[in-house]
């Protein structure tokens, strides 16, 4: 295992990160006030309690993760396709390191990225809402968990894409609705029934319902469904990616 | 010693159909330099790229220090470093930063002291902090090499090290490459310029259209280069070659007008004084003369098209 190639992927990396401090975390968190303000305050105060947290805080589990997705994916998209587009890919083609390597400097430090700001948002939530988190060991596993699957569909996003507009697609496409019809700002109680159960096929309902009972103690779905899903959604996402970087899909000739 | 480098009956053919590469061997000598010669899209650049392990080979076999590439690619890719033809380097991050992370994806952990000595070697040692966007193209191409070199490897792959590089840059690059080459570095480099190989290579292989031509050492291969042709109008048409200068190989054209020469200009005696005697001996007035060293390329085109 050439472990010194992927902390230096893993350095390279959160370089560009903490080159653009400022814009990495502002954006995110000044997103996020916006929908405190917006969905929390304005909305929020004619929504009553659901299951018995304020609506208020009750959102913070679901904007923490919008966020969360939308980062990790484009940070593991973005450090992949770039290297592919401006040709430094080379490198890593031709550098004596394997598949698991790449793969793990790359989601390490996009996880990582993501870890950060989404524990910022939560310091920034707790200035609008009284916070309590339930079960804190298991709200940073699934943060973990979340952030370092997604990311790894973020390099699958990455090879895939030909150019910069699938790049920014897929994330506008697929994930955010994905995210917003997951229950970020509801439970999936308040559907009616037919869409409930179309609800069942979102794999972010799982995730969305998994974190927010690590803060409240309540999801839309049994904790251990919610861990079953991640793994099973991060097992998916790393079969598609072992499968590419054996058959070298998009990336060796 | 066995080669540092074994190609044998090497195939690539593309998804898109396209053979870049047919049935290529190569034995490539520790310590040489080694020049790939051939026109815009012979194989070259594959043929570089399936020995750094950046192509699949769809046939054949490649050891690299006695290493298979697919079997033991990871010893085999440890021994090489690779500069491609196009530079590709992330604008944002400094010279230092750029070969520190190339060093850590060979495996080697961080010296500063090496990293320094490379960025002096290629002179870049007062930008080692500047931003790569601010540098010139050429002392991106130097990163770009410095890059390939931070690991140590044995084997140094330069494609195409010359493409848009102006002729000061080219000189100090050649300069560059017979320094490491002294160090007991083999190189292979690719070129389309003939005066490339000429300059650097002890041995030059042409590829053609996914074939390896010939190789040959380059002495030998000058030799080829060395013919000239002279050309002799004369005055009047004469009926027959005199057979003094037919003894010399000089040919009478069909108009009986003109004469031709093809001679060794490297040769330590020149036949031209004998010649020019034996003209003037035969009473033979000359109008006009002159004479073509048959150009690097035409030599050039004349092998490709006679193995053709």
């Amino acid at each position: 295992m050439n472990l010194i190639a992927v902390n230096s992927i893993y350095q390279f990396e959160m370089a560009r990160f903490w080159r653009t401090l400022g814009e990495s975390i502002a954006a995110p968190v000044i997103s996020t006030c916006l929908y405190f303000v917006v969905f929390g305050s304005a909305i929020g105060n004619r929504i009553p309690e659901v299951g018995g947290v304020a609506y208020g805080a009750f959102i913070v589990p679901g904007l923490i993760l919008l966020t969360v997705l939308q980062q990790s994916l484009s940070n593991a998209s973005f450090g992949f396709f770039f290297p592919k587009f401006i040709g430094t890919i080379y490198e890593l083609l031709s550098a004596p390191v394997s598949f698991l390597e790449i793969v793990a400097g790359f989601v390490g430090s996009s996880a990582m990225k993501s870890m950060i700001i989404g524990l910022v948002i939560l310091a920034t939530a707790t200035i609008f809402v009284d916070l309590h988190i339930l079960h804190p060991f298991w709200m940073l596993a699934f943060l973990f968990l979340t952030c370092v699957t997604f990311s790894v569909m973020g390099l699958i996003l990455a090879v895939w894409a030909k150019d910069f507009q699938q790049l920014q697609i897929v994330p506008l496409l697929i994930i955010t609705p994905l995210v917003f019809l997951g229950g970020t700002f509801y439970s999936i109680d308040m559907l009616p029934p037919f869409w409930q159960k179309v609800s069942l096929f979102n794999p972010v309902v799982y995730l969305i319902s998994g974190f927010r009972w690590s803060f409240f103690g309540q999801g839309d779905v049994g904790l251990w469904t919610s861990v079953a899903a991640i793994f099973l959604f991060l097992a998916i996402c790393l079969g598609i990616l072992g499968w590419i970087f054996k058959t070298g899909w998009r990336i060796r000739n | 010693m066995p080669s540092i480098v074994s190609i044998k009956n090497l195939s690539k053919t593309y998804a898109s159909g396209h053979q870049a590469l047919k049935n290529v061997s190569l034995e490539i000598e520790r310590g040489e330099i080694l020049a790939l010669l051939g026109p815009n899209g012979a194989g070259k650049t594959t043929l570089i790229s399936a020995v750094c392990g950046i192509v699949r080979p769809t046939g054949g076999s490649v050891t690299v220090d006695g290493h298979d590439i697919v079997k033991g690619w990871r010893q085999a890719r440890r021994a090489i470093g690779l500069v491609p033809q196009e530079i590709a380097l992330e604008i944002f991050e400094t010279p230092w930063n750029t070969i520190k992370m190339s060093r850590g994806l060979f495996g080697l952990k961080h010296d500063a002291a090496k990293i320094e000595s490379v960025l002096r070697s290629l002179s870049l040692w007062d930008k080692a902090h500047d931003k790569n966007m601010a540098l010139s193209g050429g002392m991106k191409r130097r990163v770009m090499i410095a890059r390939a070199l931070v690991h140590e490897p044995r084997i140094l792959c330069l494609d195409e090290p010359s493409a848009g590089v102006d002729v000061e840059l080219r000189q100090d690059m050649w300069e560059v490459v017979k320094k490491l080459r002294d160090d007991g570095v083999t190189i292979i480099l690719t070129t389309h310029y003939i005066e490339e190989a000429e300059a650097m290579a002890d041995r030059v292989g042409i590829i053609n259209n996914g074939e390896l031509v010939l190789v040959e050492d380059k002495a030998s291969l000058m030799k080829k280069l060395g013919q000239k042709r002279l050309f002799i109008e004369l005055d009047a048409p004469i009926s027959a070659l005199p057979p003094k200068l037919a003894k010399l190989g000089v040919t009478l054209a069909d108009d009986q007008r003109n004469l031709q020469l093809v001679y060794d200009s490297e040769a330590a005696t020149s036949p031209i004084p004998d010649l020019i005697a034996v003209l003037s001996a035969e009473g033979i007035a000359l109008r006009d003369l002159r004479t073509e060293q048959s150009s690097l390329e035409d030599i050039f085109v004349s092998l490709v098209r006679r193995a053709a």
